[in-house]
């Protein structure tokens, strides 16, 4: 029997801008690159997580919308075995540029270990994985669009076969600077937003 | 036991073996396919060995019977190559007679093109047609359209894990009666990209790979594409088929710990044994033989070892990895792997360990080393991806 | 040394995006690994491009980097006694 289950909370981070259900958190109107903006929402978030910055910027926004959201869990009601789905359309390649420059020009020729790391969209998860130590099941689709009818059925079926108490769930974009869309929600068995593809549709574009 | 999804087709094609066959003739004669660099032109062209798969794309490109005017990338003809092998062992004729879908796996994608055509891209538009197919996405959607598929097409990319993660969603899809049959696996070829990335995470060996083994010194990074085709027992019933094995468990896993490394207690690898066991509805004791991740890095092989321990005490079933066969294949590689262990069930045989000496000193755990005659039961198979994502799947027999 | 030591203090802080802290935070002797600066498995391949890149000394052997980067004081000794 399918328990019916809802959308608790959900996190945007676009132009400079964060939301947190429908409320904007934060701005910065002053930042005029995408890396100062990061630096800058972690500041206000009160963040004390040193590894943060050796992230690349998918994986930093990841991580800030899904800190905005597991961190008002209440631990003692919500649980550890919060499944993480999640999907976008440039995979790492924003960071995939960088580390063809480092292996481009035979005279200045230092592949960064660092950057390589990143060239992988799944490791921003790995980073939630890692802060918040969640050693549940996490896999990362790409996709021409953010597609809620695999979400909603995937979600779904993660809790209502028992293998998730919850599931974080996300669209996380970044081409370039200019050009990234994150879109990140926490799926469970209770809420007031009814979880369907109508709701996610409607949240995702408001 | 639960029956799981059944397994109707495979195609493989890596650096021992062009098909299904080609590779278990290599994998019971010990005849490995790691080597110097033929193909791609990298300043490590003599410091290192890859599972290199010998043809050329020109090759490729008549295999596929594509026009000359094509924009595969090297990932795509290799994924196609063994997608047509697939259906064509599972006797489809008609793909779309039942809801049949692709899930597919790679992280390089058409990094081989972009990397080889980036410069004169600014110079020059005669290669501008490869730029659409750099994304992960579109191997993925090229195999699809040759194939007929169009039901669910999706693209999975969780790094060394992702294969098994295509499988696992596959069978998935079947037991929630959302597709009747689909197409499951992965491609990756070797690139600059990959080469260097990996170099300079100095995690590659210099030599032949020794997985498991106390003075192992790193991988050998490899390519290769491998497909099964599963189907639901209502599909089977209706069209007769012969099922090769089941998918009897599967479970992911993160182990939470580092973006690259595995913990030394191997907990991400421990659990997603641990939760694959359940789902198959099977004790550690029924596991006859398991086809590790080895990789033969200092730091997998310790973690994967501790896991096995933690899982099977000191009745640890008989192992291999046969990564020193085919080298690393990244995203391709659980599907590889799930080719062979289906293959050992098939043919009562568990295949070798490559260049085994010493055992690992922390755990002490000894793999086989020769080919062994033994009816199988149930085969477990382990990826474990950056990012902690560990995957485990088990083939049951048909 | 004295000058190299302040400059290895900038260098990390620059290449291992160490945000949070500043040279004058980070001592001779602190140990950078572990406890002390938390740097990882990852940082110390860094570094060692770093040692190739800046000071033209090739490590091979990545497990040579344990002694090596215990901390600055060791970092600007051995580079002292084999720069190229």
């Amino acid at each position: 029997m399918n328990t019916k289950l809802y959308i608790k909370t959900y996190c945007k981070i676009k132009n400079n801008q964060l939301f947190f259900n429908d409320k904007l958190l934060f701005e910065d109107k002053e930042s005029t690159n995408l890396k100062a903006f990061l630096k800058s929402t972690y500041q206000f978030l009160g963040l004390k997580y040193g590894k943060f910055f050796k992230m690349d910027s998918l994986s930093k926004l990841t991580f800030l919308a899904s800190e905005v959201i597991l961190s008002k869990i209440n631990t003692k009601e919500e649980t550890k075995n919060i499944a993480l789905v999640f999907s976008n359309n440039a995979s790492s390649l924003e960071t995939d540029r960088k580390h063809q420059k480092s292996i481009n020009n035979l005279d200045d020729y230092f592949p960064s270990p660092a950057i390589f790391v990143y060239t992988l969209p799944n490791i921003g998860i790995g980073e939630v994985s890692i802060r918040h130590q969640l050693k549940s099941e996490n896999a990362f689709f790409v996709f021409n669009k953010y597609n809620t009818d695999f979400h909603t059925v995937y979600e779904s079926s993660l809790i209502n076969s028992a293998k998730a108490e919850a599931v974080l769930s996300g669209w996380t974009n970044v081409d370039n600077d200019t050009n990234y869309e994150v879109f990140v929600y926490l799926v469970g068995k209770k809420g007031t937003m009814e979880h369907n593809k109508n709701t996610l549709n409607q949240i995702y574009q408001e | 036991m639960s029956k799981g999804v059944a397994v109707t087709g495979m195609g493989i094609i890596s650096s021992i073996g062009n098909n299904v066959e080609e590779n278990y003739l290599s994998l019971i004669n010990k005849k490995q396919g790691i080597d110097k660099i033929q193909k791609i032109n990298t300043i490590h062209k003599e410091a290192i060995k890859v599972g290199e798969i010998h043809f050329s794309n020109d090759e490729l490109v008549k295999m596929l019977g594509l026009p000359k005017d094509n924009n595969y990338s090297r990932t795509a003809m290799l994924g196609e190559v063994a997608a047509k092998e697939a259906i064509k062992s599972a006797q489809i004729t008609d793909v779309n007679k039942y809801r049949t879908g692709l899930i597919s796996a790679t992280s390089v994608g058409g990094m081989d093109m972009t990397e080889q055509f980036f410069y004169s891209h600014f110079k020059e538009d005669k290669n501008h047609r490869y730029i659409e197919s750099h994304n992960a996405g579109d191997s993925t959607s090229k195999i699809a359209k040759s194939l007929g598929i169009h039901e669910l097409v999706t693209t999975i990319s969780t790094a060394c894990s992702s294969s098994a993660n295509a499988i696992m969603l596959g069978a998935r899809l079947i037991k929630a009666g959302k597709l009747d049959r689909v197409v499951v696996g992965g491609a990756d070829c070797l690139s600059k990209f990959t080469i260097n990335g990996f170099k300079t995470l100095m995690i590659l060996s210099e030599t032949d790979c020794k997985p498991f083994d106390e003075n192992r010194t790193g991988l050998n990074l490899g390519e290769a594409a491998a497909f099964l085709v599963l189907e639901s027992d209502e599909v089977v019933k209706q069209e007769n088929k012969k099922v090769l094995a089941y998918v009897s468990g599967y479970a992911n896993a993160n182990d939470a710990f580092h973006q690259t490394a595995s913990s030394a207690d191997g907990q991400g690898a421990t659990l997603a044994m641990q939760k694959a066991l359940k789902v198959a509805k099977l004790q550690a004791k029924d596991i006859d033989y398991i086809n590790a991740h080895g990789t033969a890095t200092p730091n997998n092989d310790q973690s994967e070892s501790q896991a096995l321990v933690n899982v099977f005490g000191d009745k640890v079933p008989a192992f291999s990895s046969t990564k020193a066969y085919t080298g690393h294949t990244l995203a391709a590689a659980a599907a590889v792997e799930a080719v062979y262990s289906i293959l050992a069930l098939q043919h009562k045989t568990m295949f070798p360990n490559l260049n085994f000496e010493t055992p690992i000193s922390e755990t002490g755990l000894i793999p086989i080393t020769e080919p062994v005659i033994k009816d199988l039961n149930n085969v477990l198979s382990n990826s474990f991806g950056f990012g902690g994502n560990c995957s485990t799947l088990i083939f049951s027999k048909a | 040394m004295e000058e190299l030591k302040q400059e290895l203090k900038a260098k990390i802080i620059e290449n291992l995006n160490l945000e949070d802290f500043t040279v004058e935070e980070i001592g001779d002797n602190d140990p950078l690994f572990g406890e002390g600066l938390g740097l990882d498995s990852i940082d110390a391949l860094e570094l060692i491009v770093m040692l190739d890149k800046d000071y033209g000394i090739k490590i091979a052997d990545p497990k040579q980097g344990k002694d090596i980067f215990e901390s600055i004081e060791t970092m600007a000794k051995f580079i002292t006694e084999n720069k190229k």
